[in-house]
């Protein structure tokens, strides 16, 4: 039971991770920094959230509280990739300093996040009720399988989980395995080389920003049904700035963003679980030791493997044909 | 012919003066573009009349002047620039990092450990048996010194081990949030005597505050703190611009292959460059703690303070000019100032600042590009005064250079 409840723990840290550190590096390998992810989360959780809201109004999405999960996810996602437009038009069109973009988006969501709620709801914040669990298999027991004995759903808990690891391996073997993939990678890289062999860069950049913005707008649905408890506010607890992280942590390659996330995950479990294990209890430290401990072994591990650490090359630059 | 064209470069032709310009552009798009969401929202909601969209923006531009009564207006605008103070610090603390090429969004947890400093030593020595003046002096070393040691780490880290410092400063801030919380949980510096216990003691109740605390402008919290920090900017500007050591991480910032070729030391460089970035976060932090009428909340594992982040619309905004961020950090308490007076006295929240700061910073991304047109603007002006003078197509080819190299494939 302990390790289930642990794996679970896990995963509910570990996804929103995965899910926002692949929206990182969709658009750092086509050559945009995204330092918004933090903001596109937040942006994508209030819109996710509103249309949850909204659509509880009507019975139907009452009764079945998974659809209500999936379309309020496919919202937040769709606004994320609208929101991310905001950051590839000024990066791609007004050639503007990424960095600066990026950290106009962040300031950007929560005031809009946070304006809505207000004027809308005269709150702070916006709560979903009875979001909590509605990942369960009622809707979809076809697939998930029946009943709170079911062990994978017990581990997965959520259906945003399945949804995210199906997500995260199709768009890693897209990247890595096909045509398109390929030209995005390679105007991170060289978009001059690549325009030569007539890709169009632009159209590649866009692609992958607004890829990272749909991303993170569900990475950010995903951590506000989940991690706190179905609440929508101005913040989603610097999670996209932690992903980016664990980007660089995983050294913009699918393979080391899993293995950085679940690592991250686990550990971020211990700090709200360790009550529940006798030995580090007994250990009498406070739980602000354990809140530390991701961040501290983030920190080490990466001074010992950071020599091998590798950008894309062309990231941050604004794309000049006329460069060498 | 060459004759009549002045020697002195016109208004607008000066680097400054475009900038400034830019700057404003900047300014009118996020006050348009604030304006809108007002009017939107006016439009949508039947219950605020259209006309009060004029007044929103009215109320958010005016800032503390919103305030109402006379006495009000005194204590907001003292508020206002007391409130500037830490943002000022983080504002050059970012800026500082910005000119030697690195990204110092670590800022938060900076300002956190300069607060733990400053409030461990502020609170623990006693004014019955020191001078209160020592102490004050006491603790702002301290906060600084913890700023400086929480800032070198990154940079450290970027030095010795070629750690993107973005991801450090993410890092530290949160650990930062934990030890802070860790070192004054169940302590004696709580705040019992409040009802609630989020709070450290403010540092008057052991004697120790700012000069001009409460004094200076009406009921308001200014203090001469706003002049220390002024003075630090104008320091880092001379530094920065009139000293080899200001001139090296610069360069650094330029070019850290070039410096490093030239003899510089860029690793020491990027250390020594986060280290003074992270005093300065710590610096605002201990004149904003030590003004001896805040509160400082102890719990900071929970969230980051926020004047950490808001550094960096400030340096953004300033362009990394050390003295232009004091302009900015104003301008933008001021907007914030104005924002409460929007949620007190009319039918919207006080989101609208925030609205309009970020779209600010939006625009001020394309700076470059604003400066380019104005120049390519110009220049225009200039080829249509010369038309009638001559050669029209030589002056023509001239002024397209720049688009038909953006058009060629």
């Amino acid at each position: 039971m302990t390790l289930t409840l642990i794996l679970q723990n896990t995963l509910i840290f570990t996804i929103p991770l995965l899910i926002v550190a692949l929206a990182g590096m969709f658009a750092e390998r086509s050559g945009i920094i995204n330092i918004a992810l933090d903001g596109i989360m937040i942006f994508g959780a209030f819109i996710g959230a509103l249309t949850a809201a909204s659509l509880r109004k009507l019975a139907f999405f009452v009764d079945h509280d998974q659809v209500t999960f999936l379309v309020a996810l496919v919202a937040a996602a769709l606004s994320g990739a609208i929101f991310s437009l905001l950051l590839s038009f000024s990066a791609i069109k007004l050639k503007a300093d990424q960095t600066i973009g990026g950290t106009a988006l962040n300031l950007l969501a929560p005031a809009l996040a946070l304006f809505f709620i207000k004027a809308i709801f005269q709150k702070d914040s916006l709560e979903m009720t009875s979001v909590r669990r509605a990942g369960g298999p009622k809707d979809f027991e076809l697939f998930l399988g029946k009943g709170n004995d079911n062990i994978i759903y017990n581990i997965f808990g959520y259906i945003s989980t399945f949804i995210a690891i199906a997500l995260f391996i199709l768009l890693s073997i897209w990247i890595y395995k096909t045509k398109t993939g390929l030209r995005l990678r390679s105007c991170g890289e060289h978009p001059q080389a690549a325009a030569s062999v007539g890709i169009n860069v632009n159209r590649m950049r866009y692609l992958g920003t607004t890829i990272s913005g749909a991303l993170a707008g569900f990475g950010g649905y995903a951590y506000i049904a989940t991690v706190s408890g179905g609440t929508a506010t101005d913040n989603v607890g610097g999670m996209g700035f932690l992903a980016l992280a664990i980007m660089i942590f995983g050294n913009w390659k699918p393979l080391g963003i899993a293995l950085g996330a679940l690592m991250f995950g686990l550990l971020k479990c211990l700090s709200v679980s360790y009550l529940r294990i006798p030995f580090l209890v007994g250990l009498g430290l406070p739980s602000y030791f354990y809140n530390m401990v991701p961040y501290v072994v983030v920190l080490i591990v990466l001074a010992f493997t950071s020599k091998h650490s590798r950008a894309p090359k062309a990231e941050g630059i604004p794309y000049d044909k006329g460069m060498r | 012919m060459n004759n009549a064209v002045p020697r002195k470069k016109s208004f607008l032709q000066r680097e400054g003066v475009r900038s400034v310009i830019a700057s404003l552009i900047c300014i009118l798009g996020g006050i348009i573009f604030g304006f809108i969401v007002l009017a939107i929202l006016a439009a949508v909601n039947e219950k605020i009349p259209f006309s009060q969209a004029f007044v929103g923006i009215f109320t958010v531009l005016s800032g503390p002047f919103s305030a109402g009564s006379g006495e009000l207006i005194v204590e907001e605008f003292g508020n206002m620039l007391f409130q500037s103070t830490p943002l000022i610090m983080t504002g050059l603390s970012v800026a500082l990092a910005f000119k030697t090429g690195l990204f110092n969004i670590g800022a938060p947890g900076q300002y956190l450990m300069g607060a733990m400093g400053t409030m461990l030593v502020a609170l623990s020595i006693p004014t019955e048996s020191v001078p209160a003046w020592i102490v004050w002096i006491l603790a702002l070393l301290a906060g600084t010194a913890c700023g400086v040691i929480w800032g070198a780490i990154p940079g450290f880290f970027k030095a010795k081990f070629n750690v993107n410092e973005v991801l450090v400063c993410i890092m530290t801030n949160w650990i930062a949030g934990n030890i802070v919380s860790w070192v004054f949980q169940n302590s004696r510096y709580i705040n019992v005597a409040d009802t609630k216990m989020n709070f450290l003691s403010k540092t008057s109740s052991n004697g120790v505050a700012t000069l001009g605390s409460g004094e200076m402008l009406g009921s308001s919290s200014m203090d001469i703190s706003i002049f220390i920090a002024s003075a630090i900017a104008v320091v880092l500007y001379i530094v920065l611009n009139k000293t080899t050591f200001g001139y090296e991480l610069r360069a650094c910032g330029f070019n850290k292959h070039a410096s490093k070729y030239a003899g510089m030391n860029e690793k020491r460089n990027i250390v020594l460059s986060m280290a003074i970035a992270g005093g300065l976060a710590a610096c605002g932090a201990a004149l904003w703690c030590l003004n001896g009428t805040t509160d400082f909340k102890w719990e900071a594992y929970q969230a980051l303070p926020s004047d950490g982040f808001n550094g960096i619309p400030a340096a953004l905004l300033a362009s990394n000019n050390p003295i232009g961020v004091i302009f900015s950090s104003v301008f933008l308490k001021y907007l914030v100032m104005g924002g409460s007076n929007l949620g007190a006295y009319t039918s919207f929240n006080d989101q609208v600042p925030n609205l309009i700061t970020a779209v600010i910073i939006y625009f001020s991304g394309s700076a470059k590009l604003i400066k380019e047109l104005l120049a390519r603007r110009k220049k225009r002006i200039a080829e249509e005064a010369k038309k009638p003078v001559g050669k029209p197509e030589m002056l023509k080819a001239d002024a397209d250079t720049p688009d038909k190299g953006g058009d060629k494939q």
